[in-house]
């Protein structure tokens, strides 16, 4: 046993409403630059819908991901490593530009300058790519709230296998429809398969807390960690001809401060925190046959951090305390392990992810409460849950490889507790049943409902700080991401965009302070000495010092100086 | 220059079959002893020095540049005809330049057989590269994103580039014109190739070479001259250690901890190697999460 240490994510996505603040924060945060117009560490995908990039869940076309191989050997789906040798001048299977979308901005100035007319002026939308007029036919997130679904709901490679294997249809007519939000980051898997296909092997994953980074100065631009990646959660920066993905907010999470998207997610339905899992079982765990059973293989790989053998061994591999004790305050841990509501993201893809979901249960609630029934009554519950086939089949396809009955399970244990709640918050005495039915006691079930419903800050957010003694190393470490127009990029080098090296966040920060600290000017560089009070101005005249100097004369310094 | 006083009398090479007979009816001037003799040697340091350089200041900047997400359907054609084409060339120059005339007639290959092999192969390569670099600056010149990501270096490496490979092809083809009475280079340009690397470069043998060969020569020479300044750096990492390395890769943020074996109440850098509880001093046997090839650059700075 190697006892590992792996940040990870739970999102529950009953409570997402799909305002796309993560998104948008973390736009702001990382890819606001130049060469990352279309790339969203963060999306939040409308399902049933294609998604982004366009119908990137279709492995037959993208191939990402693993597969086993005929001597049941994990091998990654897009070829083996010869194979992708020979692939490497033209990436055999790349997405396009047009399957993400081409980023475009409007011509606002037009609407200020355009001249007196009879009509009014447009402000024209402008390819961020070429630059020339465009037209806005596609973008990260077309198909919002179902935007188009009826044309265009069977192109979702989920809802072409569901209606290939049921008898029934995924109704796409409005009152029939079901629809839920799915937010999505870089799962930062066990088993990356993004850092497999990397020739340059510049992907790797962090020994601390197993987040998975680019190293922007080994990348080379062979783009094959797209094609690796099943959740097309890697994009090309097309202006500095490198790889780039999500962080998880590393330099937050390093000083114990949540990710951008869990920070500003409105719905607060995002938990992060520690699993110790074993390295050395994950490779056995991710070539298991049946790909349904890949989510319990996943779980055997999660080890029990209250486990004193887990714990010893954790010590023996030089895991600090505070990280063990982190590990067992771990909300998704609990939401993983101890509660099993949190599912992770196509196990199918054999990479091991560490972005889990709470599948939602607002599907079937909202569909009880139109046709009139009582959507928290345990019993209507459960037997919608098994009525509502549709939206269940579509679940375990996102989530367990197809095995709706563990989505059932799921579901029934959320329907449970909201009916074990509301009959405590009625005044009633708790039904013990209602939580027996599910396989849990009233107690767990109750704490359960406390991590879901009402954790605070800082039990959603239990973020162990990396160590002082590494500060030295954390200045430099990861990628250098820069900002456009910064140094390093575009013209500030002979050879074009985006050469040379960045100036290091700690570097500009270092030299700013010295600057700050030594400097005989205060900080706007002028001086207020000699300048006139106004609080003891008599609103008389205008004494000399009224008003800033213009420039640095001596004969007006002298003359100010006489002034009290 | 260092290789300006060679070992004249003592050269441990003059036993080697590099050099054929001195073609001593060549008359030499000061331009072919700085074009044959001197820039040569100035080409490598500038290649050698620029790679050195570039690879220690410019990680950030050293890559393919790919334009695939503009534009594919053209690209899937053109660029693998182009690599692959340039990688038979090179096998080819390696052939002509680098193999004495000597040993193949050692080894019963006739002359008209190496000919006609060096023409037919090296033809269909040359031509295959031509075709590839020719659609992919059509490709580059008419989609528009692509042409906007073009920059001057990019656009001056390519004039160099298609010139060295217009002027090769040339050589190659004025060759099937001339049939047997047509140069053979294995008697002038290869002996010199061969000289420059004991240092005696063999001037009289390349100045007897025709036009042809000297221009294709040169450009050959500018296109290693802007090399390591120009995207083309990116095959100087052709990751070839893709094929042997782990899948996996772990890193540590705290490499010094790993190399002082970890201090209490940290974790150790580098988990790589055996579990240092059970055996602290047993070498460390390769992991797959070991660190492969790559350093972060403080570690490299430090």
């Amino acid at each position: 046993m190697r006892v590992m240490a792996q940040m990870g994510m739970v999102m529950n996505l009953d409570k997402c409403i799909g305002c796309h603040t993560c998104s948008v924060t973390c736009k702001q945060a990382w890819t606001n630059r130049a060469g990352t117009e279309y790339v969203w560490f963060n999306n939040v995908e409308t399902r049933p819908g294609q998604g982004y990039p366009r119908r990137y869940e279709d492995q037959d076309k993208w191939r990402g991901g693993w597969d086993l191989n005929k001597r049941g050997k994990l091998v990654l789906k897009a070829g083996g490593r010869v194979k992708k040798m020979f692939g490497l001048f033209a990436s055999p299977v790349q997405p396009e530009l047009k399957d993400y979308y081409e980023p475009w901005t409007y011509d606002y100035k037009t609407l200020v300058d355009a001249p007196l007319g009879d009509d009014f002026p447009v402000a024209r939308p402008k390819s961020l790519i070429t630059g020339e007029d465009t037209k806005v036919t596609w973008s990260a997130n077309w198909d919002d709230n179902l935007g188009g679904s009826a044309e265009n709901g069977h192109l979702d490679p989920l809802v072409e296998k569901v209606r290939r294997e049921s008898e029934d249809k995924i109704k796409f007519a409005y009152e029939q429809t079901f629809m839920f939000y799915l937010p999505r980051i870089c799962e930062h898997c066990l088993n990356p398969s993004c850092m497999a296909s990397c020739p340059s092997g510049a992907i790797y994953k962090r020994v601390e807390d197993g987040i998975v980074l680019v190293d922007q100065d080994k990348c080379r631009g062979w783009r094959q960690c797209v094609t690796g990646c099943p959740y097309k959660k890697i994009y090309f920066n097309h202006k500095t001809g490198k790889a780039e993905k999500c962080t998880f907010c590393y330099p937050r999470v390093e000083v114990g401060i949540p990710t951008v998207c869990s920070e500003t997610c409105v719905g607060r339905l995002r938990y992060l925190g520690l699993f110790l899992y074993d390295a050395d079982a994950v490779t056995a765990a991710a070539s298991v046959t049946d790909p349904q059973e890949l989510y319990d293989a996943q779980m055997d790989v999660l080890l029990d951090p209250n486990d004193p053998v887990v714990q010893a061994e954790a010590r023996a591999q030089n895991i600090p305390e505070d990280w063990i004790d982190a590990a067992v305050r771990s909300p998704v841990y609990a939401l993983a392990k101890v509660y099993k509501v949190a599912l992770p993201l196509h196990p199918e893809y054999r990479t091991m992810p560490m972005v889990w979901y709470v599948p939602p249960l607002s599907p079937v609630v909202d569909l009880l409460r139109d046709q009139g029934h009582d959507g928290e009554d345990h019993g209507n519950l459960f037997g919608a849950i098994d009525a509502l086939r549709i939206p269940v089949e579509y679940l375990a396809e996102l989530f367990t490889a197809g095995d709706a009955d563990r989505v059932t399970a799921v579901l029934r244990k959320l329907a449970a507790m909201r009916s074990f709640m509301r009959g405590i918050s009625l005044g009633n005495d708790p039904d013990e049943s209602i939580p027996e039915s599910v396989g849990m006691d009233g107690q767990t079930m109750y704490e359960m409902y406390r991590l879901m419903a009402i954790a605070k800050y800082d039990e959603r957010y239990v973020i162990p700080k990396a160590h002082v003694e590494q500060a030295h190393d954390l200045e430099e470490m990861g990628c250098s991401l820069d900002f456009d127009g910064g140094p390093g990029m575009q013209d500030s080098s002979p050879f074009g965009e985006a050469s040379g090296r960045p100036v290091p966040v700690a570097v500009d920060t270092f030299n700013a302070l010295k600057d700050r600290q030594t400097t005989d000017e205060i900080a706007a560089g002028t001086s207020l000495k000699g300048r006139v009070n106004l609080l003891n101005w008599d609103g008389r005249g205008a004494p000399p010092g009224l008003f800033p100097d213009k420039g640095p004369e001596p004969d007006t310094l002298a003359a100010a100086e006489d002034q009290p | 220059m260092p290789f300006a006083t060679p070992p004249l009398e003592t050269s441990p090479f003059e036993t080697l079959p590099f050099e054929t007979q001195p073609s001593a009816a060549v008359e030499l001037s000061a331009l072919d002893i700085v074009l044959w003799g001197v820039l040569p040697y100035v080409m490598v340091v500038v290649l050698v020095g620029g790679l050195i350089w570039r690879y220690k200041y410019d990680q950030f900047g050293w890559t393919t540049r790919s334009s695939q997400l503009y534009e594919s359907k053209l690209l899937r054609i053109a660029s693998p005809l182009f690599h692959f084409g340039l990688l038979a060339v090179i096998a080819g120059h390696f052939f002509g330049l680098v193999i004495p005339m000597s040993w193949t007639e050692a080894v019963g290959m006739s002359q008209d057989f190496y000919h006609f092999n060096a023409l037919f192969v090296g033809g269909i390569a040359g031509i295959g590269t031509l075709g590839g670099i020719v659609l992919l600056i059509y490709r580059r010149r008419t989609t528009g994103p692509v042409f906007m990501a073009t920059t001057k270096n990019d656009k001056t490496m390519y004039v160099v580039l298609t010139a060295a490979i217009v002027f090769g092809l040339w050589t190659t083809l004025a060759s099937v014109f001339e049939g047997e009475h047509g140069h053979n280079y294995r008697e002038t340009v290869a002996p010199w190739f061969r000289s420059l690397f004991i240092f005696q470069p063999d001037l009289t043998a390349m100045a007897a070479a025709p036009f042809s060969f000297h221009l294709h020569t040169l450009v050959g020479m500018a296109l290693f001259i802007i090399w390591p300044f120009t995207r083309l750096v990116h095959a100087f990492t052709a990751p070839m250690h893709y094929l042997f390395r782990p899948y996996i890769v772990y890193r540590s943020r705290d490499r010094e901890g790993g190399r002082t074996g970890g201090r209490p109440g940290t974790r150790a850098g580098s988990r790589s190697g055996t579990n240092a509880a059970e055996n602290p001093n047993a070498p460390a046997a390769r992991r797959g999460w070991s660190p492969v090839g790559t350093q972060d650059r403080d570690t490299r700075n430090r």
